[in-house]
């Protein structure tokens, strides 16, 4: 397994600039490190990459039925592959060649949906990729994965290149904090990361949804409520041992995400924490189902209520 | 192999499908046979792939893109010793390995396929990596024409012509049939050489069921330096059979015992003929 190296201290890039990034570090060493592109280098801020590594960057044009194809015959022959486009085309357009091509036939290919949830905010719903958890949480042979600051994504990128399973590495365009110090911890898929600790609630999270999630646990604490925020970058496998740890600790559940109510990760914790006698006040906060407000992503997420005052202001009706 | 050898191999090939089909009560009878002589002749005269070889990065590899025509595929492997034949007892059967599409699962089979439209750009994956690699392997894909429709064959026609892929063919299985009727009425895509073409391949038109004509085309390749190569295979759906030949009913039928038997029948009057 390849080093785990922190190449981006203090963080505060986007997410997707530190994909990259890491990507060239790792194609440094390894020739068998190969970026799939429909015309999307540059929204994947794979520009530097194809420059200094042009034999490992393979162009398809805009056609991203063929770029997971492609993605696939290369990874069956022992190529590390990164195949990489916008969220919204790669897990709709491409879902079949996604389920069958990689998942069915077990190459290792990691998928990178780039401009995730709604970073492409007033581009409008076409640009919008709220479904992709739900559609890819239903097909097997896959890791799914929202890292939610720079750390995160560095050693998602790190861990997928190595993966023997297909992986889903879900990126957005905002510039994201650092969550927390790299102290001694060990970045593992499937293992949630805990943010803040707190036994009156849990506010569970994942990608840019993390950073709301842990500015609402600050007003919470102002309020006298302490908030456990944990950053559930991996949706499938779900780290259901720490969900039940948080269930037998808190009071009260929230999920948050960047995609659709129906199928994200707010169900998938559900259904684990009912199936298995948990029952706590629970709320699902992501877009609701219905045609997606415009605006920018920002506004976007106020107006559904992913805010530091949304999430605090759901945490206080659930407690009461 | 001789001509002649080839020839007794399909008509071995076709009472080999017809069987396991039977056996399963279920298959595409049709187009297995239509595609027999064109696996016959590369697996048997072609292909650097074999059961000791199958786990070499250097060895050639077949996908078959029109999935749902596995028995031939199987029946093929089967006779190159990637499996005991006898294990196609169990096709289509309740936790068979053996399903009615290939499955990586069976020995000898290099992709998934079922959904149609996929294998070619699988394929130009496949031979992308071995320019990458400087291997000299080559990709062979058979595709069905009733699957040129999907979109996704014509994104990786322009792949394939863009990276210069020589090492890849392609074979269309033109049968001229699919589950509805004629392809020409369902969806037209003649003129086929002339699409290809423009799509920057090499074309080459041959009689399908002639393992001779098959051999001399799959010795010209790669049919032009830096461009891919695309065999037209001109096919009889259900060939070998006089009552399947060219009847759509025959695309995933099943005969019946007194069908069955008259057509063993008449491939073993065919086989006697061939003999030396």
């Amino acid at each position: 397994m390849a080093e785990q190296i922190n190449i981006i201290p203090g963080g505060d890039k986007p997410n997707q600039d530190v994909f990259s990034e890491t990507l060239q570090r790792l194609a440094e060493t390894d020739q068998n490190i190969i970026a799939v592109t429909s015309d999307s280098r540059g929204s994947g801020k794979l520009v530097p990459f194809g420059k200094k590594f042009p034999k490992q960057i393979v162009e398809v044009g805009i056609a991203e039925q063929n770029l997971v194809g492609v993605a696939a015959g290369l990874g069956s022959c022992d190529k590390k592959v990164f195949a990489v486009s916008p969220a919204c085309f790669l897990t709709a357009r491409s879902l079949e060649q996604i389920k069958n091509d990689i998942c069915y036939s077990d190459h290792p290919v990691t998928v990178v949906g780039i401009s995730a949830g709604v970073s492409y905010g007033a581009l409008g719903s076409t640009h919008h990729s709220l479904h992709d958890f739900a559609a890819l949480r239903a097909i097997n042979n896959i890791i799914i994965v929202a890292p939610a600051d720079n750390y995160e994504t560095e050693q998602a990128t790190i861990l997928a290149a190595e993966s023997k399973q297909p992986v889903y590495l879900r990126f957005g365009k905002k510039i994201m904090p650092l969550l927390k110090e790299n102290s001694n911890e060990v970045f593992a898929f499937g293992k949630g990361r805990v943010i803040t600790e707190g036994d009156d609630l849990a506010i569970i999270a994942n990608g840019e949804t993390v950073d709301p999630a842990v500015k609402a646990a600050a007003l919470l604490k102002e309020s006298g409520i302490n908030a456990t925020v944990v950053s559930m970058h991996t949706i499938k496998p779900l780290d259901t041992e720490l969900l039940s740890a948080l269930a037998g600790k808190v009071k009260a559940i929230i999920t948050v995400e960047e995609h659709s109510v129906n199928g994200g990760l707010g169900e998938a914790c559900a259904s684990y924490l009912l199936q298995n006698g948990y029952c706590r006040p629970f709320k699902i906060m992501g877009i609701p189902d219905e045609y997606t407000v415009s605006g920018s992503q920002v506004e976007i997420f106020k107006h559904y209520g992913i805010s530091a005052e949304g999430i605090s202001e759901q945490a206080k009706k659930l407690l009461s | 192999m001789n001509t002649n050898e080839l020839k007794k191999k399909s008509v071995g090939y076709r009472k080999k499908i017809l069987k396991y089909i039977v056996g399963a009560k279920a298959g595409h009878t049709g187009g297995s046979l239509s595609s027999t002589d064109i696996l016959n002749v590369l697996y048997n005269k072609v292909m650097n792939v074999s059961p000791q070889n199958f786990t070499s990065p250097d060895r050639d590899r077949y996908v078959q893109s029109k999935g749902h025509c596995v028995e031939a595929l199987y029946v093929v492997l089967a006779d190159k010793g990637f499996f005991p034949e006898e294990d196609l007892d169990t096709l289509c059967k309740y936790q068979s390995k053996y399903i009615g599409h290939p499955t990586r699962k069976v020995n000898g089979v290099e992709q998934n396929t079922g959904a149609l439209g996929h294998g070619l750009p699988i394929c130009v994956g496949t031979a992308l990596a071995a320019k990458l690699d400087q291997k000299d392997y080559r990709v062979f894909i058979l595709m069905g024409d009733g699957e040129l429709p999907e979109g996704s064959n014509w994104e990786a026609a322009l792949s394939a012509a863009h990276y210069k892929l020589d090492n890849l063919c392609a074979i269309v299985d033109k049968n001229t049939l699919q589950i509805t009727g004629p392809t020409a009425d369902v969806c037209n895509t003649d003129p086929l050489d002339e699409k290809w073409k423009a799509f920057g391949w090499a074309v080459r038109e041959v009689d399908g069921n002639d393992v001779e004509a098959l051999s001399a085309t799959f010795a010209a390749l790669p049919f032009e330096k830096g461009k891919p190569s695309m065999v037209i295979a001109h096919t009889t759906k259900g060939k070998g059979v006089s009552f399947m030949e060219n009847e759509v009913k025959w695309h995933h039928g099943v005969p019946n015992k007194e069908q069955y038997e008259q057509a063993i029948s008449e491939l073993d009057e065919l086989l006697t003929s061939l003999h030396d």
